[in-house]
């Protein structure tokens, strides 16, 4: 499939999520710059061609695990901001009850089966999902996020051994933003390219431009449909960029030191996955920029309620802490 | 004498010893920018060979780290925060922590694990576990939880000195915390607690962040004239049982406080020790007061209400009157 087969429903439908991910990323970075929420917070702007690309492609009742950055996962996979923001600010309302966070948000609903605070700890958990969507004879797919650092850990390399050897529906979605935290991927592994590992597993291993939703969209289309008819697991490395901070208020941790040149961030932001799908669309004229427009004005809305809804929710009850518990 | 911080502390300790011992090196996630600021400066100073970047691989780092300490080197392995432990346990269990036993006395393991222990950054469960008791059960290993930056600085040194595979766990709350610590060279040895405050009445046993809320509760204790006492433990293993059992002959009280769970946990042993060995001096049952047996929920009001409060302490005490 080329991006030109792409139909103008489902071009609007990877923009929405796109578009949906960006608009609550960006007022969780302005609470989070006003104190507005605890922990550790890390955002996906500049990568939301791969959650939004990968999940266009998946089913209702596909899985995915994600990781630490994966306030991204959850809206494309279709989450409610709502409930997501209640969490962030640790509310009864939110998705976990307050429980989880940021780093651990799950709607199991929508087979969102959990961010991750353990990078690479969510991987073979996606195995498992493949397995048994496999046991249970259905054609479900799993699909695992994980960024470039993810790639160095045991669990990763395991679980595509495990999954290839039993040729499991799983997609292997690495989200190369070629750092994990301040350091550099480079200075941490001898290959260039991620997707090379997956020879060493004897399944596909392919490169896709990260910040391009519809490039990401037609890869995924196409290991969904290998994974669904039996042939496997596929490696997908997405180059990609973060936008900002590894964690929200990263200055705090570096006092004054820098990993990355301005030069270099500046690139990072040019290339930009909302520009680029929206100047795809205007180029090829495919959807009235009056409807995208109006499309932002919902999308802006719905952040701002979901601010609204998160900050007249009760805190959680000190004894909803025994509860969850032993089923 | 001037007062530094705790982070500050452990910077110091590090740079101290990497100074004076050029077998010694660190190896983690970005130790050279120092996410904690205590392995910050260092990579200035000694290089990329002796401050490594590693990639996360926690597994593998601590193997490594258990490799190069059998053949001459002394490691530091950074492993950011304690929940990240579990990745290494294979290595610091079966290997770091059986080695030299099972290999008869051949291997020498200088090896120390460093950490950021327990909650209250409202993070939740993978970032704020408090670990300390699988290491205390691993019969070879060291563990540590320095309370002040006195402590923290003399007990890195000694760790790192030390010939034994040593997890040393810091509190990231405690890490802005003040306190006063000497320019002149000096190392706190490994296995002596410490009395923080002296009393009569009862003796908690206690280390790391739960040294500062057993402090407030004795405070509040005082004023209706309880003279508690209470022992900084410092080293978790081996633990300074002489200290705890000769104040709890002098109090015949004992409550014993620890920010991990209620069972096996620090306090478990803490409490059964005493039962064990002080049953005559003892006027009332001992008392544990622990985390709530959950994972470590991400919101700060839950997270606070999981970990031992200074309120809970004073009730624990008054039990035993
Ligand atoms: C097991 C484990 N080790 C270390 C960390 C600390 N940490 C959090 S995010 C991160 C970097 C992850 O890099 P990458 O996988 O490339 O994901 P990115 O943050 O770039 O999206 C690290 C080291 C962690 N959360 N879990
Ligand atoms: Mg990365």
């Amino acid at each position: 499939m080329s991006v030109s087969d792409i139909s103008i429903d489902k071009i609007l439908d990877i923009y929405t999520r796109v578009l949906r991910i960006r608009r609550f990323e960006e007022q969780v970075a302005l609470l989070f710059s006003q104190g507005q929420l605890p922990g550790l917070v890390h955002l996906y702007i500049g990568e939301e061609a791969v959650g939004a690309g990968v999940c266009a492609a998946l089913r209702d009742d596909d899985y995915i695990v994600s990781t630490h950055r994966g306030h991204g996962h959850v809206i494309a996979k279709g989450g409610d901001m709502d409930r997501m923001m209640a969490e962030l600010m640790a509310k009864s309302t939110g998705y976990c009850k307050g429980k989880g966070g940021s780093q651990h948000i799950a709607d199991f609903e929508i087979g969102m089966l959990g961010a991750c605070g353990i990078v690479g700890g969510g991987i073979p958990v996606a195995v498992g999902a493949g397995l048994s969507a496999y046991y249970r004879g259905t054609d479900q797919v799993a699909v695992t996020f994980f960024g470039d650092g993810a790639a160095n850990e045991g669990s990763f390399h395991e679980s595509l051994n495990l999954a290839s050897a039993m040729k499991l529906p799983v997609l292997f979605v690495c989200e190369n933003n070629q750092y994990g935290e301040f350091t550099p991927a480079e200075t941490v592994m001898n290959i260039k390219d991620i997707a090379d590992r997956a020879k060493g597993y004897g399944i596909p291993g392919i490169i896709a431009n990260g910040v391009d939703p519809l490039k990401m969209y037609t890869v995924a289309a196409e290991a969904v449909a290998r994974a669904r008819a039996g042939e496997g697991p596929t490696l997908i490395e997405a180059k990609t960029h973060r936008r900002g901070d590894h964690a929200e208020g990263e200055g705090a941790f570096l006092a004054g030191q820098t990993y990355r040149s301005e030069a270099e961030r500046k690139a990072a932001q040019e290339r930009d996955p909302l520009l680029h799908l929206h100047n795809y669309i205007a180029e090829n004229d495919l959807i009235p920029m009056e409807r995208l427009e109006s499309l932002d004005q919902e999308v802006i809305e719905a952040v701002a309620h979901s601010v609204d809804f998160a900050r007249s929710s009760p805190e959680p009850e000190i004894e909803s802490l025994f509860e969850d518990t032993w089923v | 004498m001037p007062r530094k911080t705790y982070i500050a502390a452990i910077n110091e300790a590090l740079m101290e010893e990497m100074r004076r011992d050029k077998n010694v090196f660190l190896m983690g996630e970005d130790v050279r920018l120092g996410v904690f600021a205590g392995t910050r400066g260092l990579h200035a100073e000694f290089g990329d060979r002796r401050v490594i970047d590693s990639p996360i691989s926690e597994l593998g780092v601590a193997g490594a780290g258990v490799g190069a300490a059998a053949t001459g080197l002394r490691p530091i392995i950074d492993l950011m925060f304690g929940s990240f432990l579990y990745l290494a346990l294979d290595q610091i269990a079966n290997q770091a922590g059986a080695m030299r036993y099972m290999f008869g006395g051949q291997a020498t393991l200088p090896i120390v694990y460093m950490t950021q222990n327990g909650g209250g950054i409202g993070a939740g469960p993978h970032h704020s576990q408090p670990v300390h008791p699988f290491f205390m059960n691993m019969p070879l290993i060291k563990v540590v939880t320095p309370s002040t930056p006195y402590d923290v600085k003399g007990l890195l040194k000694a760790a790192i000195r030390d010939d034994n595979p040593v997890v040393f766990l810091n509190q990231l709350t405690l890490g802005g915390r003040r306190g006063e610590v000497p320019d002149e060279e000096y190392v706190i040895p490994l296995g002596q607690g410490d009395i923080k405050r002296e009393g009569s009445d009862v003796t908690i046993c206690t280390a790391g962040l739960m040294v500062h809320h057993s402090l407030k509760a004795a405070e509040t204790l005082a004023k209706e004239g309880i003279e508690v006492e209470v022992v900084d433990l410092r080293t978790l293993s081996p633990w300074d049982e002489t200290l705890v059992l000769e104040s709890v002959a002098k109090t015949g009280r004992f409550v014993a406080v620890d920010e991990s769970y209620p069972t096996c946990g620090a306090a478990s042993e803490w409490a059964a020790t005493v039962a064990e060995k002080a049953f005559s001096h003892l006027k009332a049952p001992v008392q544990r007061v622990t985390n709530k047996p959950v994972p470590m929920p991400a919101s700060p009001l839950l997270e606070k209400a999981v970990i031992p409060s200074s309120d809970e302490i004073v009730a624990a005490v008054k039990k035993t009157l």
